[in-house]
């Protein structure tokens, strides 16, 4: 091929540097695969999550509009993997337009310069586009046949859709034709865009526990092996509220949850290790190990 | 104002009540008045039933100039702002923006979030972005512990997470951390305005300053505590 590298400044966030370092692993191995260089951006700051717009208005802007500054002075279109940063980088840029207020405040304490020249790019969004997808279908190496999972997209990759302007706000279907791609099989189920209480994680446990044992509830009755995700906030809840889940609906759960990149890194041949499958609470391993695919 | 004496929902025509839909619906850039009360929004909240006043309500709430009772409710601190109901509803009206506007408003007004651990969650967290310029989310689980006294919930979770290496030991500070600052010490500068400012609704001016609840800046940058 000799058409240029797609490149794309990395937006990390806070929680792919800790609780969710295996989706770090896992896009850098995807990246790497299908050829497409992701510059971390340099001296990145928190988007400032629900904290910061629930707080104050400025705040919930400028946290994520200092980000989308940095991305502009690299010149490139940001990816963020977290569907929460991803949210707020998009809802910022939405802003910076419809508020001159608002960037000349973020202009003035930063001295950085915002035109909004930057798009946000979703995980969802960045793995379907015609290039990579090409690139993972030429590169499959290991093709997940016979894993039946839910694709669980949550809120902020579709919603509000007149920020998100990605796929249908009610029954998304880009994250199906990933799976369909690397050969799983995706299960329909109600519950794909439903809420996991993400922001309540720590505070209201109890919420938190309810929400995800809906959605894993509806994932298990509709057939799904596992869960693939595509935040780590997501991520997070399903994954260690499971057991709690699972008492509260008078049942017990068994459904590792991936990260999407977790499954296409598989599908393209990396290892266990590479891909951080032992950092899950709900073991990640046995499944795949069950059905020969690690 | 309505009072705790007063019959719970007593429609409320004065100045007074059309200011605080106006400011609420400029805040939001929405129009509450345009809501008909059809309870799409309630049906599809995964959190309604946790609520005190569904968001149907709170919308029926904000139409009746019934400030405190919308300032003072749970459901504000409930809410995840999933944007189920923004999404949904048939007369266009941004009702994850309107909790958005009422939670920045109660904070405004130095009010205790009515769920406590909410509030103090997001206190904690923005402390640590304010001093690192990311979270740190062993810090925030600590001290969120202590601030709240939940010192035993999540303690086997919190090993199980630690011992797969998810809660990292030393906090990650960003190189732009100055600029962090700057930002938070604008948006508390232009929180004081809004407060001397907004203050169209005559009685209902909103106190500047951290009483109270959810800071969003401070003229030091404290460490969480
Ligand atoms: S969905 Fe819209 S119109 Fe219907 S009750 Fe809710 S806010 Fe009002
Ligand atoms: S944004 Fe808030 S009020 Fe609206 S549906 Fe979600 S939790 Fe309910």
């Amino acid at each position: 091929m000799t058409e240029e590298p797609l490149r794309y400044a990395y937006y990390p966030g806070c929680s792919l540097h800790s609780t969710a370092r295996e989706y770090d692993l896992s896009m850098k191995v995807v990246a790497r695969a299908a050829g497409v260089e992701l510059l971390e951006i340099p001296d990145w700051n928190c988007c400032g999550a629900s904290s910061a717009h629930v707080t104050d208005p400025f705040l919930g802007f400028a946290l994520p509009g200092r980000v989308l500054a940095l991305a502009e002075e690299m010149g490139l279109d940001v990816v963020a993997p977290c569907a929460a940063c991803y949210g707020r980088l998009a809802a910022a840029r939405e802003e910076a337009a419809r508020h001159p207020d608002y960037v000349r405040r973020l202009e003035k304490a930063t001295g950085r310069r915002l035109s909004g020249s930057s798009r946000v790019w979703n995980v969802l969004e960045w793995l379907s586009q015609e290039r990579v997808s090409a690139a993972v279908r030429e590169a499959l190496k290991r093709p997940l046949e016979g894993l039946a999972v839910a694709p669980y997209y949550g809120c902020l990759l579709v919603r509000p859709p007149k920020v998100t302007r990605f796929d249908d706000p009610e029954r998304p279907v880009t994250m199906d034709r990933i799976l369909e791609t690397i050969g799983a099989v995706p299960v329909d189920f109600a519950f794909k865009t439903e809420c996991c209480g993400a922001s309540l994680g720590i505070s209201r446990t109890d919420l938190v526990s309810e929400l995800s044992g809906r959605i894993l509830a509806a994932a298990a009755d509709a057939g799904a092996e596992a869960v693939a995700v595509a935040c780590p906030l997501c991520q997070t809840n399903l994954d260690s509220r499971q057991e709690a889940a699972g008492l509260r609906q008078g049942r017990t759960f068994d459904l590792p949850v991936y990260y999407i990149t977790q499954l296409v890194g598989l599908a393209l041949g990396a290892s266990a290790r590479e891909l951080g499958l032992g950092r899950h609470l709900v073991d990640a391993m046995s499944l795949l190990r069950e059905k020969k695919l690690a | 104002m309505s009072t705790q004496t007063a019959p719970a929902l007593v429609l409320k025509s004065g100045p007074e009540a059309k200011a605080f839909l106006a400011e609420v619906d400029a805040m939001a850039a929405t129009q509450v008045e345009a809501c008909y009360q059809c309870g799409k929004c309630s049906g599809g909240c995964p959190l309604s039933y946790a609520m005190d006043y569904q968001p149907r309500q709170i919308m029926r709430l904000v139409q009746m100039g019934l400030r405190e009772e919308a300032l003072r409710s749970r459901t504000i601190w409930i809410c995840a702002t999933c944007y189920t109901c923004t999404a949904r509803c048939p007369r266009d009206i941004d009702i994850a923006g309107v909790m958005d506007a009422l939670r920045v408003k109660a904070l405004r007004r130095g009010l205790r979030p009515a769920e406590r651990n909410v509030g103090v969650f997001h206190q904690v967290f923005l402390d640590y972005v304010r001093c690192l310029g990311r979270s740190y989310e062993l810090g925030l689980m600590l001290v969120y512990k202590l601030r709240t006294l939940r010192l035993t919930e999540d303690l086997l979770l919190g090993l199980k997470m630690f011992k797969r290496g998810k809660l990292a030991v030393r906090p990650e500070a960003s190189r732009g951390r100055d600029e962090v600052l700057a930002i938070f010490r604008e948006a508390a500068a232009g929180d004081a305005g809004a407060a001397a400012g907004g203050a169209t609704g005559g009685t209902g001016a909103e106190a500047a300053g951290p009483a109270g609840g959810t800071r969003s800046g401070e003229a030091k940058g404290g460490g969480a505590r």
